[in-house]
């Protein structure tokens, strides 16, 4: 039988959400019995290929993002948003409280200890969404995975249920927002 | 004793009471984050809807009545319920990971209990201000739900009328009653009921974040279901791990 194609990616995360996937520990063996990756943090693929799953963790924050995104949603038959920051933008999304301008004023020439002070401003850095996003509100999203992070436990029954070809449910003790 | 039917079960009430304050007192949990028993009903939040012989009403302002036929716990009710906690949530920021509320929170253990997993609705992302003038008090009004709890709290029980809502239509907010409009320039205090009513982290009590341990936090340890949740207090007290 082949296997399930899995793909992950991190937009605005910080890889929280991938750490809590390994936090899986030894299990990640019996897993990778059923499952292969694609495109994802933990292996060299540069592009997602037509997948089963694919888990998106972070917001969208700049322009990049929402490419990958589409990317992922494209290829992926089962997109999954992974943890607060997909779900509603995250601790990420409190800067959605000032304007871009002042984000980058505060970072690149308010900040102390800036030396030569300019925003930066080359065509190969992708330029920054002007509010923080989650992904339900670009791409449809399928299944949502709360937590910042979710536990390592919600990870294997999310992927269980869907290898099993159940709906994909978890237990009360294993929803949490924080 | 007269009696109403919630969910096929008799539930005693006395004259005055309503269908809340008889469901609280027999333990039965109907939704609920606007009102708390010991002060006036104010039917803002709607997660107490219930069916009355089969019409929609607020079970925190209908007076029970003889006879009356009640459907509490249905999953259409509960899927109405989740709704408006999704839009409770994307009305304000509610960033729960780094919110001092969480754990102790009504609105976030409501969303556990009826297994809210996102916001559903796009974010309004509301620029809102923080008041953090008070020396032992912060308003932050991203997560303000409006509820009102904390005006009722100051005008019917501390006697002070710190607090109202000003604004109209999606611009509502929470105002303070003083000169400046500041905490600092009220008369509240932390003695103030209304210091500690707020169901959610919008009036917090400054020096006293993540004090409790993940694990041993009020809906860490309850559900949101049980009703003595009333005789729980939500302040944030040290615990000594053993
Ligand atoms: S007030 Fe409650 S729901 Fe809002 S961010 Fe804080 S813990 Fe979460
Ligand atoms: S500050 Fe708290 S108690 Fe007051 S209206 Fe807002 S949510 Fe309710
Ligand atoms: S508790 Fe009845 S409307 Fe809020």
């Amino acid at each position: 039988m082949s296997k399930v194609r899995v793909a992950t990616t991190s937009l605005a995360g910080c890889f929280g959400c991938h750490m809590s996937f390994l936090d899986m520990d030894e299990r990640i063996v019996g897993l990778l019995e059923h499952v292969e990756f694609s495109r994802s943090p933990i292996n060299d693929i540069k592009h997602c290929e037509p997948c089963d799953i694919g888990l998106v963790e972070g917001a969208l924050c700049n322009a990049d993002n929402v490419h990958v995104l589409r990317e992922f949603r494209e290829n992926c038959k089962i997109l999954i948003a992974v943890g607060a920051c997909a779900i509603n933008g995250g601790v990420p999304a409190m800067r959605n409280h000032f304007s871009l301008q002042e984000c980058l004023e505060e970072a690149f020439l308010d900040e102390i200890g800036v030396d030569n002070p300019h925003i930066p401003n080359d065509v190969e850095i992708p330029l920054l969404l002007s509010k923080v996003h989650p992904l339900h509100e670009v791409v449809k999203v399928d299944y949502y995975l709360p937590g910042c992070p979710p536990p390592a436990d919600a990870f294997v029954k999310i992927l269980t249920d869907l290898l099993e070809g159940r709906e994909p449910a978890l237990p009360k003790n294993m929803l949490h927002y924080d | 004793m007269s009696s109403i039917n919630i969910d096929g079960t008799d539930v005693p009430f006395e004259p005055g009471q309503t269908i809340m304050d008889a469901a609280l007192a027999a333990g039965v949990y109907i939704p609920h984050l606007c009102h708390k028993p010991g002060i006036s009903p104010h039917g803002s939040c709607k997660l107490c809807t219930v069916d009355v012989n089969g019409r929609a009403v607020s079970a925190c302002t209908m007076a029970a009545a003889e006879g009356q036929k009640i459907e509490n716990n249905t999953p259409a009710l509960n899927e109405v319920r989740k709704s408006i906690t999704q839009m409770l949530f994307i009305e304000g920021n509610h960033l729960c990971p780094s919110c001092e509320k969480t754990g102790d929170c009504t609105l976030q253990a409501v969303g556990y209990h009826l297994g809210m997993l996102d916001g559903h609705y796009p974010q309004f992302y509301p620029r809102r201000e923080v008041d953090a003038s008070h020396p032992s008090l912060v308003l932050d009004r991203d997560r303000c739900i409006m509820c009102e709890l904390c005006v009722r709290a100051s005008r019917e029980v501390d006697g002070k009328d710190v607090f109202a809502i000003g604004g109209r239509g999606t611009g509502r907010h929470l105002i303070v009653n003083s000169a400046t409009g500041k905490l600092a320039d009220s008369d509240i205090t932390t003695d103030d009921l209304a210091a500690h009513i707020c169901p959610v982290g919008a009036i917090l009590i400054k020096d006293h974040g993540y004090e409790v341990p993940i694990g041993r936090r009020t809906f860490d340890l309850h559900s949101v279901a049980e009703t003595d949740l009333g005789e729980v207090k939500l302040t944030k007290t040290r615990h000594h791990d053993e």
